[in-house]
């Protein structure tokens, strides 16, 4: 018997495809489950703190309440709006959503659980979480609507305009570093909480997390969707399943963008105690998944927080903090970064 | 001097902290929420909900039909008509409220001479047909029946203040 089970084993393994698909699915399926189950997060988190209960109906606690949602969204009617196109209507939310999906390809879950080991991971990360923008820009030209065009014209200046800044702190991950490879970015962090690279490069760690927050149309950033001046904004000729696909895309975009801060900033799979005299020789100082797992939950609940909190940002206060305040902070932090390299006083690669 | 104290201070972000660690307070407070079918506000002895027509105890309607509800209605919900019965009295055929109509003032029930027409402290009603806003005098005197009882105390907690 297992003879049996070790010989399938050993050939499923010589079977690249068969391998690298199962791989997939082993990390695409526990995504997609924590994608419903952010959503039930977020209404559970931003009801306790306007001191409401949240959803608590469906199933015990409300735990089945995504479920509940999505099988509603998938037996709801696909409305094609008249004059718009058609194929880019249905092709813009898989746009959207393929690459918040493909991103985790690189993302390295510990030293060896990674789909992907590759050298430029990190450069593949910033190329595909600016792909995403595309979806919405398509779907509000699709759509032959003035609101889901006034959205998605919003969407991108946003994005372009963000995108810089976060390229930049990314740059002075990078310096520190000296790998585009994200398993080494994480290596290179080694030796505790104070070795991470939150504390050598702070600003560029808070401004990461906003231009996150921009990036993913999430509030206070949310102008492309806007309800109250826009509607829903790209989405608003959107619903059913093709809807659903947009919801997903939104929410798998924020956990990937909680991973990835996880990643390059707070040390990936790296134990915080390392290093800590009696605590860092018990189980708490082990690597492991779940530190990764569970500062990828810490960041996501930060998002919902930041929803709870702020309202949201005019349209030029957008862009006249993210040209005028976030690039300039960025653009000097990266030069001081170098200058730690060179001064030794944060070692570049270890 | 100010302006540069004010740009780090902006910078180093301390309002949003403020704000941040506020919802967190909150986050911890227990929630004020009433959960509704289970749990209910308790409701004034004035409150205004569905329609009622009374009864005396003998069993005689009260309703006279001198129509000063129908005249007082500022939304024109109430239809009447009324005709002399074998016994004398005025009394009413038609004793219409159109709840689509109606929006709940209670001038109705205060124009009232002989308290017939009250409004309940029921606020739990649905039509499932468009027809079913329209409460005919059966209907109205049924509700009456059903709550009388409570809407006899309501009258007793409040005819101090009447």
């Amino acid at each position: 018997m297992l003879d049996m089970v070790n010989s399938v084993y050993t050939w499923i393994q010589s079977q690249y495809l068969i391998w690298t698909l199962i791989k997939i699915l082993v990390i695409t399926i526990p995504l997609i489950t924590a994608v419903a189950f952010y959503t039930y997060f977020e209404r559970k988190v931003i009801g306790a703190m306007q001191i409401r209960v949240g959803p608590n109906r469906v199933g015990p606690l409300g735990l089945i309440q995504p479920f509940a949602d999505v099988f509603k969204l998938l037996l709801k009617e696909i409305i094609l709006p008249a004059n718009s196109n058609r194929f880019l209507f249905l092709v813009a939310p898989i746009i959207s959503l393929a690459p918040a999906f493909a991103a985790w390809a690189v993302v390295p879950f510990n030293d060896f659980l990674v789909l992907a080991d590759v050298d430029a991971g990190l450069l593949y990360v910033l190329a595909l979480t600016s792909l995403g923008v595309y979806g919405i820009i398509i779907a509000g030209w699709a759509s032959n609507s003035k609101y889901a065009f006034l959205g998605a014209m919003r969407a991108a200046a946003q994005t372009v305009s963000y995108e810089i800044a976060m390229g930049f702190a990314l740059v002075g991950v990078l310096i520190l570093a000296g790998t585009m490879n994200l398993r080494e970015i994480v290596l290179a962090q080694q030796g505790g909480i104070f070795d991470w690279y939150w504390l050598p490069l702070a600003p560029l760690f808070v401004i990461y997390m906003i231009s996150g927050l921009a990036e993913t149309n999430r509030a206070p950033f949310d102008v492309a969707e806007g309800e109250s001046e826009i509607v829903a904004g790209f989405h608003v000729e959107y619903s059913g399943s093709a809807f659903a696909v947009f919801f997903l895309a939104e929410y798998a975009n924020m956990i990937l963008i909680s991973g990835l801060t996880a990643i390059l900033f707070a040390g990936g799979w790296l134990s915080p105690f390392e290093g800590v005299p009696v605590l860092g020789e018990t189980l708490l100082g082990e690597h492991s998944i779940i530190w990764f797992l569970a500062k990828t939950v810490v960041f996501m609940f930060m998002f919902l927080w930041y929803r709870a909190t702020f309202p949201r940002y005019r349209y030029d206060q957008i862009m006249r903090l993210g040209w005028k305040v976030l690039i300039p902070i960025t653009l000097v932090w990266v030069m001081l970064a170098a200058l730690m390299v060179v001064l030794g006083i944060v070692v570049k690669g270890s | 001097m100010q302006r540069i104290m004010e740009y780090l201070r902006s910078l180093l972000l301390l309002e949003l902290l403020k704000g941040l660690s506020l919802t967190m307070r909150h986050m911890f407070r227990p929630n004020i929420t009433i959960i509704y079918p289970e749990e209910k506000t308790p409701k004034s002895v004035r409150f205004r909900g569905l329609h009622a027509l009374r009864r005396y105890p003998n069993g005689e309607e009260r309703c006279i039909a001198c129509k000063l509800c129908e005249a007082v209605c500022p939304a024109l919900a109430i239809t009447i008509e009324s005709t002399q019965r074998d016994d004398g009295s005025r009394r009413t055929t038609r004793y219409d409220i159109d709840l689509f109509k109606c929006i709940f003032c209670g001038f109705c029930e205060e124009s009232c001479p002989v308290d017939s027409i009250v409004e309940t402290g029921c606020l739990e009603y649905h039509f499932e047909n468009r027809e079913e806003s329209i409460m005919t005098k059966e209907k109205l005197l049924a509700i009456g029946d059903r709550f009388e009882s409570e809407i006899a105390e309501n009258r007793k907690k409040d005819a101090a203040y009447r």
